[in-house]
């Protein structure tokens, strides 16, 4: 089936996800999850003046969890994946991202896309090969790449398809922007590892293998390769999750997420990208003439706000924190400009530091809501100055089957009982 | 503890071939040297050109019957598409409002079936087929869409001399390409 479809199923059943799971998101704070008034069972018991039942008993021993998990009481923040899709091998889940606080994505929350599935990679069976125009073709274990001097960088990892451009457009953040989640990647600097095999003349492009199912192919342009392109095997301080490569993984940074191949075991210097299927096939962007754009790597500049955000609900009038993130492939966001009445004016959120080149940058901006229908909405400015666009603005250029690289503006509109919703839908 | 090996001339021509003013770094002596027969083991990729195509041939007849047993459970009897895509038809489409993008339609080159096939498909089983049922099932994919005719043979040359509808169908990337406000 095509991407196109497997998307749209997938927002539409996390849609009917996050009602049910809305109950447990952000209780008892200003900004609720749809039907969550009342959600929480409030007993009082253990409110002021009694004392708590967890007072009156030791807890859980030490050793009960030796890898730990979230409370039991936040078990509906997890991936937004469909319950209904015809097949799950070649398929995506993704980032909740309006449950979540700052910029680093928890690794069991970070969206996930593959083409064959997710091998199961014994380390000490895994290889990286690097051949091609190269001086000393050479063959890599798992222990020799982390012999590599090693670098740690803060990047995000961002889907091309985020979102489509045509509609049913999705309910929450997560259904419109969730293929994407930053992380602290830890590896070697992909010119280093170059270096040990020394390029000939004329290498012009690396291609990139999986060892999944899919043997996911791609060509990245040698100069990325030589700048700030990584082999990764640590995210977040544990080494990566088998959905995000066990045990390596190229890292690309702000250039499209098939591209950051994961289960890396191949590395090919050649004069020319290979066309696989996945820059041919899928990947290309096409145009309303007829034509496609190929090779359009670069995820240019977004921004969303995750609170207030569609599916949650304001339960009060008064000050309201409105907050987002925003991240560009070019660079580090430079602005973020946040209108809350529907476009008219714009004003500067304030942007938490550290702001990071190719990583989401957390922004922030005070209101107060006075009970009355309005729309909001965010959008990024980059280092280059580069505007991100409305929706309008890019459909003009693009028509509405261009399928990847939508980075429009996306408001919300919050009606006069608080419930927040996709102002485009 | 890690050997710095530095070599200097090795590392200025690295770096004049592709014309960068990287900083010389050193060398540390780390990997093992790859073997012709490893390398020829996992070197899979075909170029858009038919590069690296193995030997052997498959025609439209063998390949209906590869289709019929390990393909159309996904893709149709017709290669209509199902639970994997559309393989057939939608040529002429790609510049209307529903355009349908298949090998037929929108791939530019012939001989990435073959990597794509021989790599990924049947996706129960990649790696499965042999070459000469990857040139087979290729040539009746390929004769589906009327790109090969009912008795075609299909080897590395005859793969690789075939122009796709859509060769000429893409285009740089131009963005930025939406104007500043
Ligand atoms: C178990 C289901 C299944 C079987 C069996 C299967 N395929 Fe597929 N096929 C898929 C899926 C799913 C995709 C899309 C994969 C993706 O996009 O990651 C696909 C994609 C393809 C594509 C790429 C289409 C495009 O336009 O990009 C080709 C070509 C293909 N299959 C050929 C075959 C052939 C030939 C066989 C038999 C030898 C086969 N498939 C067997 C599920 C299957």
């Amino acid at each position: 089936m095509s991407e196109q479809t497997t998307d749209k199923r997938v927002r539409e059943a996390s849609r009917r996800h996050f009602l049910q799971a809305g109950a447990a998101l952000a209780g008892g704070s200003a900004v609720a999850g749809l039907g969550g008034s009342g959600a929480l069972a409030e007993s009082g018991n253990n409110l002021p003046p009694n004392v708590p039942e967890w007072m009156k008993a030791p807890g859980a021993p030490m050793g009960s969890q030796p890898y730990g998990a979230p409370s039991t009481y936040e078990k509906g923040v997890i991936k937004n994946i469909s319950k209904t899709l015809p097949q799950y091998i070649s398929a995506s889940g993704r980032t909740p991202l309006q449950d979540l606080d700052g910029i680093i994505t928890p690794n069991g929350l970070f969206y996930e896309r593959h083409h064959g599935g997710v091998p199961t990679i014994d380390p000490a069976e895994h290889r990286l090969m690097l051949h091609g125009m190269v001086d000393r073709p050479l063959v890599f274990t798992m222990d020799d790449i982390r012999r590599f001097p090693s670098q740690s960088r803060i990047h995000f990892l961002e889907c091309s398809g985020n979102p489509v451009y045509t509609k049913p457009y999705g309910k929450t953040a997560s259904d419109l922007v969730g293929l994407l989640s930053c992380a602290e990647w830890t590896g070697v600097p992909l010119k280093t590892v170059l270096n040990e095999a020394g390029l000939q003349a004329g290498a012009k492009w690396i291609v990139a293998e999986g060892a999944d199912a899919a043997a996911l192919t791609r060509s990245i342009p040698i100069e990325k390769c030589l700048d700030d392109a990584m082999l990764v095997y640590s995210q977040n301080g544990e080494r990566l999750r088998p959905q995000q490569g066990y045990p390596l993984r190229l890292l690309v940074p702000g250039f499209e997420g098939n591209m950051n191949v994961k289960w890396l075991r191949r590395l090919k210097v050649v004069a020319e990208p290979v066309y696989s299927r996945e820059e041919t096939s899928k990947y290309t962007d096409p145009m309303p003439d007829g034509t496609a754009r190929e090779f359009t790597f670069y995820m240019e500049a977004k921004s969303i706000i995750t609170r207030p955000s569609g599916g949650q609900k304001l339960t009060a009038k008064g000050f309201q924190e409105i907050t987002g993130i925003a991240w560009s492939g070019h660079g580090k966001i430079k602005r973020v400009e946040v209108s809350v009445d529907d476009g008219e004016s714009w004003q500067d959120a304030t942007l938490q530091e550290p702001v990071l080149t190719r990583a989401l940058t957390r922004f922030r901006l005070p209101w107060h809501w006075d009970g009355t229908p309005a729309v909001i909405q965010s959008r990024a400015i980059d280092e280059t100055g580069y505007v991100q666009p409305t929706l309008a603005e890019l459909v003009a250029v693009r028509g509405v089957n261009s399928f990847y690289h939508n980075n429009a503006i996306w408001p919300w509109r919050i009606d006069a009982n608080g419930e927040v919703s996709n102002a485009q839908a | 503890m890690r050997r710095l090996d530095l070599k200097l001339a090795l590392l200025v021509s690295a770096i004049a071939a592709v014309g960068f003013a990287a900083q010389a770094e050193e060398r540390y002596g780390i990997g093992q040297p790859a073997t012709q027969a490893e390398i020829a083991g996992w070197n899979i990729d075909i170029g858009r050109d038919g590069s690296n195509l193995p030997p052997g041939s498959g025609s439209v007849e063998r390949g209906r019957v590869v289709f019929s047993e390990q393909c159309v459970a996904c893709h149709g009897d017709n290669g209509q598409g199902g639970i994997g895509d559309r393989l057939v038809g939608g040529q002429g489409t790609l510049a209307s409002a529903k355009p349908i993008r298949t090998v037929g339609s929108y791939w530019p080159y012939a001989p990435t079936l073959f990597d794509y096939i021989r790599r990924a498909m049947p996706q129960n089983a990649p790696q499965s087929l042999s070459n000469e049922d990857v040139y087979a099932v290729s040539a009746y994919i390929l004769s589906l869409n009327g790109i090969v005719p009912q008795d075609a043979v299909l080897d590395a040359k005859s793969l690789a001399a075939i122009k796709m509808p859509n060769r000429d169908g893409f285009v740089s990337d131009p963005r930025p390409d939406v104007h500043d406000h």
